[in-house]
């Protein structure tokens, strides 16, 4: 799996796309592969404040439940309506699949982020024991 | 990072190599590296294997199930011992869903047990406890002329579970499988083995074989394989641990370690009709009449959830007030049922179909009522 090299990756498999002052949040495909079938999504409502690292939401599979963690602080200005009827989407397609978008607090946050080639070493050295 | 090899106390079946060559996600399931799930490149995931299974037809590697052999002149005898449903029943080639008690009259384990002759019972175990039920069963039947034999690593065992299983392994046998009823065995030549067991028995509420081989990896493997390319024209698919777990669930068959343990009765589970008090004697017989004359506390009842939010094993039920009144030990979305399902213990007066409760689903109450159980029950053939 090629990780798009347009965004930026936490150790907790989120992904966030910056434009301007806007982050945009997801998770990868190597989480929704590790969950299996995605049947639930919680996402906060929109107006609520997220903190870097912490969790802000959850997602379900058939097997199992997983914490979301912030990559950055900020305000949640949209949430991805779609995803509470069709979550699977998620499986067919991680990194098109976003789930809100936040106004940043502190860019710099994003700098303690890993690249798209070193979240792939870090995931090959994950799965490949 | 720890590898697999270096960890001596996994165990691995006969089959391990071809479920990772396969791609399938492995797990640790009491102590035993097993697949939880195929991968999506095969058309496989829980989902997709658990449809398999209701509409056609999917495989499972149950090689960790343990087995034990009773023979002897008086193994009946000591089959209905140790057992709480009634052996003496049994014709020759016939099985029944049973259980083990302690004295107190909770589980030591749940059991399959097959009369393969008049007196040689087969009794079908769980992974998890082994070494637990072989023990019991021996320390509990040296009174009997029967011996006793632990033939659980002799086996490699495959579930066929599916409406379509039938027709399946009957390109792969000579045995007439369209004259075995459910809950019954026979013995025949498959894949070129002769004289193989091979039950209309499972765990997925669907119909069904299990089938005993050799467990050499080479002959396990071969078996695999020629099944799966047998099932090509029925959409076999190779089905893991995570889509046995929600058949299972939405059959409402009971998980040892969940529905039933020690520390839970035969009546809280809910297995009165696999329980036969006019036998004279079993062990637990006693304690299971004093409980039943004081009445139970507490009773498994199926929960679907009316609110968005799945109920996962251990969560706490709730009353509508808030208060708690019980927990789940299984609960999961039912992928054939399309809803959010869960077992639970709660009250008796919690427990007829219809009560509202809630689940606490991380700090939220969540609500859920009280349903018929089974959740799934397979239609009945009409040819």
């Amino acid at each position: 799996m090629a990780y798009p090299t347009d965004r930026k990756y936490t150790k907790q498999h989120e992904w966030i796309q910056v434009n301007g002052t806007t982050g945009t949040i997801g998770i990868t495909d190597y989480a929704q592969q590790s969950l299996g079938d995605i049947v639930f999504v919680e996402l906060p409502k929109v107006g609520a404040e997220l903190t870097a690292g912490k969790p802000f939401g959850t997602v379900e599979s058939v097997k199992a439940v997983s914490d979301l963690f912030a990559p950055a602080s900020g305000k949640v200005t949209e949430v991805n309506a779609d995803l509470s009827t069709s979550p699977e989407k998620v499986n067919k397609d991680a990194h098109g699949s976003w789930m809100m978008k936040i106004t940043l607090k502190n860019p710099s946050e994003l700098d303690k982020l890993l690249f798209a080639e070193d979240y792939e070493k870090f995931v090959a050295e994950e799965a490949g024991h | 990072m720890s590898s697999v090899e270096a960890t001596p106390a996994v165990r691995k079946t006969a089959l391990n190599a071809v479920h990772r060559r396969m791609g399938a996600k492995m797990v640790d399931f009491n102590g035993w590296d097993m697949p939880v799930e195929y991968p999506s490149s095969l058309g496989c995931g829980i989902i997709a294997e658990h449809m398999a299974v209701r509409t056609g037809v999917g495989i499972f590697d149950v090689s960790h199930m343990g087995d034990i052999r009773l023979a002897g002149p008086q193994a009946p005898a000591a089959v209905q011992h140790i057992s709480m449903n009634d052996a003496s029943r049994l014709a020759v080639g016939q099985a029944q869903y049973s259980a083990l008690l302690y004295p107190e009259g909770t589980f030591v384990d749940d059991v399959i047990v097959h009369r393969l002759g008049q007196d040689e019972y087969l009794l079908v175990i769980n992974a998890g406890t082994r070494e637990k039920d072989f023990s019991w069963v021996r320390d509990n039947t040296r009174q009997f002329d029967c011996a006793v034999e632990n033939l659980s690593d002799d086996f490699t065992q495959i579930a066929i579970q599916g409406p379509k299983g039938v027709n399946l392994l009957q390109k792969l046998t000579d045995a007439d499988l369209s004259a075995i009823k459910f809950y019954w065995v026979t013995r025949g030549t498959l894949c070129g083995l002769k004289n193989i067991l091979m039950g209309r028995t499972g765990y997925t509420a669907e119909d069904g074989f299990e089938i005993y081989i050799p467990a050499d990896e080479r002959t396990s493997a071969r078996v695999w394989n020629e099944i799966l390319a047998a099932g090509k024209e029925f959409g076999v698919v190779p089905c893991g641990l995570g889509a046995r777990n929600t058949l299972r669930l939405e059959g409402k068959l009971p998980l040892y370690g969940h529905e039933i343990s020690d520390t839970i009765n035969v009546w809280e589970a809910g297995l009165d009709r696999f329980c036969k008090m006019e036998k004279p004697e079993f062990i637990g017989r006693a304690a299971l009449e004093k409980a039943k004359a004081a009445g139970i506390k507490r009773i498994l009842v199926g929960l679907e959830m009316t609110e968005r939010g799945i109920a996962r094993d251990g969560y706490k039920v709730l009353d509508e007030g808030g208060r708690e009144i019980g927990y789940v030990t299984s609960g999961s979305p039912a992928p054939f049922l399309k809803k959010n399902i869960a077992l639970a213990y709660v009250p008796p007066e919690f427990a007829a179909v219809g009560t509202a409760v809630k689940a606490d689903i991380r700090g939220q109450g969540v609500g859920a009522v009280v349903v018929p159980t089974p959740f799934y029950k397979r239609p009945k053939k009409t040819a």
